[in-house]
């Protein structure tokens, strides 16, 4: 609660700083409006002006706001220019491919931490694959995929699945060998099994690694789905309706699109986040 | 057929003597050389298995083509690494990375600010911010310039959460022992704050080394003169050039690589004295 004050006061900050960014960058536009129209502009109606244009360089919140009111609660959901259902689509693609990338992750990090060969072989190169900006291959191994005749959410959420495993599968090699020398000796005192040692206490003990990854993998694989929506035509999904806005110069569009897609991420990252709450609370882990 | 089965035989003789080398004493030139057979079986398999079931060179090319291309076009590779990497991604880095910089130190004197822009910058670096593109690209042009600005807008999130983080690591300790020499705030930042920071700095450094080169591409999509790494991938793409697109995957994963090769080397000479660069 002590936090909520400045949070907002940041907030509004960038509020203002967007409205006064609007006015300045629209200016020119609504200046050579009015001299072609041969009127000369009071401030205020320049103001007036820059905050109500149809393609803004930069719209202002209201306009934004407006955008995604009209394009979410009075669209119907079906319809092709919905962003629900632009988002359902990105969405999709967002949750297979984290539900991909975890579980790689899962048993690439169970397999490093089991075998010693494997932790020297695969871990160096884990680490070089992300190195290659993946994003900017997106449309390749979308096209590539196409052509195989694998279209629709898989593509996409191959990129999301390459940007998701890497947090996990770090977080659940650091989780899994978090367990410290005592809780070893225990269980090797009480002569366990491998098998036991990982179910009851290294996957145990892993879960707060797990979450904190989570979180991190799951923005990352929005991104991912929604850069690969970018070559595919734009066809469908808030990354189609970034590249039509831009092809179109339909500003306001981009930005409403930018604005869900950032809410989505929002709430991914806060369901993560009561999920972990929930779940280490059961656990009885809770911080 | 053969292909598919000698590449198997080959599969498990590496990974053996992979197995075999893990279990020796630590060395450098172990920790080097199983990786490397590692990748080296990993190439092996992708060529057997593309010649073996004959896979369209349209859709994957053998690593030996690529490596045939990659050396016959050094030029176009060049000329597009200098406009993306050097222009668009590095000095976008080094904007960005520094404006964060100063923005963290700068705030580092207001705790409220600090509580506002902690959840905020952690709340904005986790957007999807690569879809500024367009709008950056309709504002800056297609030169580097738009790419720059791309660039600067994502790392700036991820610099400035770890910067503020870093400077605010040195315990109460410390800063105490810092009042009781009776220093001011500029030389506690300076001898006290700043070098506890570095690890977080580094971490935040290192990560943006991705984030830029990511930026820096992906902007091109949106409009960029006929040179540049992502102009050449969504345009090769186009004449179904495989091998070009490979070999430009090529370019920026060394690029990528010799990036972070640098700033953890760079943090190893800074933040020597830290417990994760001694053990």
């Amino acid at each position: 609660m002590r936090s909520l004050a400045p949070v907002f006061t940041v907030v509004t900050a960038i509020f203002v700083l967007w409205y006064l960014a609007a006015v300045a960058l629209n200016s020119t536009w609504a200046y050579d409006k009015a001299k072609r129209a041969d009127v000369t502009l009071t401030f205020s109606q320049m103001v007036a002006d820059t905050l109500a244009q149809d393609k803004p360089l930069l719209p202002a919140p209201h306009q934004v706001a407006k955008e995604i009111w009209k394009t979410t609660v009075l669209k119907k959901v079906t319809s092709k220019r919905s962003l629900i259902w632009h988002g359902w689509i990105t969405l999709s693609a967002t949750l297979l491919g984290f539900a991909m990338g975890t579980g790689l992750g899962t048993l690439l990090a169970v397999g490093i931490v089991h075998s010693r060969a494997m932790d020297m072989s695969v871990m160096p190169w884990v680490i070089t694959s992300q190195t290659i900006p993946i994003l900017a291959v997106a449309p390749m191994i979308i096209v590539v995929l196409n052509a195989v005749g694998i279209s629709g959410l898989l593509p996409k959420a191959v990129i999301s699945m390459y940007l998701s495993f890497f947090p996990v599968v770090v977080g659940m090699v650091k989780g899994l060998r978090s367990p410290d020398m005592m809780q070893m000796d225990q269980m090797r005192t009480w002569n366990t099994s491998p098998a036991t040692v990982f179910w009851k206490l290294r996957l145990p003990s892993s879960m707060p690694f797990l979450f904190t990854s989570l979180k991190i993998a799951v923005a990352a694989s929005l991104v991912g789905a929604i850069v690969g929506e970018m070559p595919t035509g734009a066809v469908a999904g808030l990354g189609a309706r970034l590249l039509a806005g831009s092809y179109y110069g339909q500003t306001i569009q981009i930005w409403s699109a930018l604005i869900c897609a950032a809410a989505l991420a929002a709430s991914l990252v806060a369901i993560v986040g009561v999920v972990q709450k929930v779940t280490l609370k059961r656990m009885g882990m809770a911080a | 057929m053969t292909w598919v089965f000698g590449v198997l035989v080959f599969w498990i003789a590496a990974w053996l003597l992979n197995v075999r080398l893990s279990k020796l004493p630590k060395s450098p030139v172990i920790a080097l050389l199983v990786p490397a057979i590692f990748g080296i079986t990993l190439m092996v398999i992708w060529e057997a298995v593309v010649r073996g079931m004959e896979i369209s060179p349209v859709l994957l090319p053998p690593p030996s083509a690529i490596a045939v291309r990659f050396a016959n076009s050094l030029p176009t590779l060049w000329v597009d690494f200098v406009q993306t990497v050097i222009k668009g991604a590095l000095s976008g880095y080094i904007i960005g990375c520094g404006a964060a910089f100063l923005t963290a130190v700068a705030v580092d004197r207001s705790p409220f600010l600090q509580r506002g822009l902690l959840p905020v910058g952690n709340f904005v670096a986790a957007l999807p911010i690569v879809g500024m593109a367009p709008i950056l690209v309709m504002w800056f042009g297609f030169d580097w310039q738009s790419k720059a600005a791309v660039v600067v807008v994502m790392v700036f999130f991820p610099m400035l959460v770890n910067t503020v983080q870093g400077l605010q690591s040195s315990d109460h300790m410390q800063r105490d022992l810092m009042r009781t020499y009776g220093a001011s705030y500029p030389q506690a930042l300076m001898k006290l704050r700043l070098p506890a920071a570095m690890p977080f700095i580094f971490n935040g450094l290192k990560i943006c080394t991705t984030l830029a080169l990511i930026g820096a591409i992906v902007a091109e999509f949106f409009g960029s003169p006929i040179r540049g790494m992502g102009f050449r991938i969504s345009t090769e793409v186009g004449r179904l050039a495989l091998d070009m697109v490979w070999a430009e995957i090529t370019v920026a994963a060394l690029a990528g690589s010799a990036f972070y090769g640098g700033v953890a080397l760079l943090e190893k000479s800074v933040t020597f004295w830290h417990p994760s660069q001694r053990g």
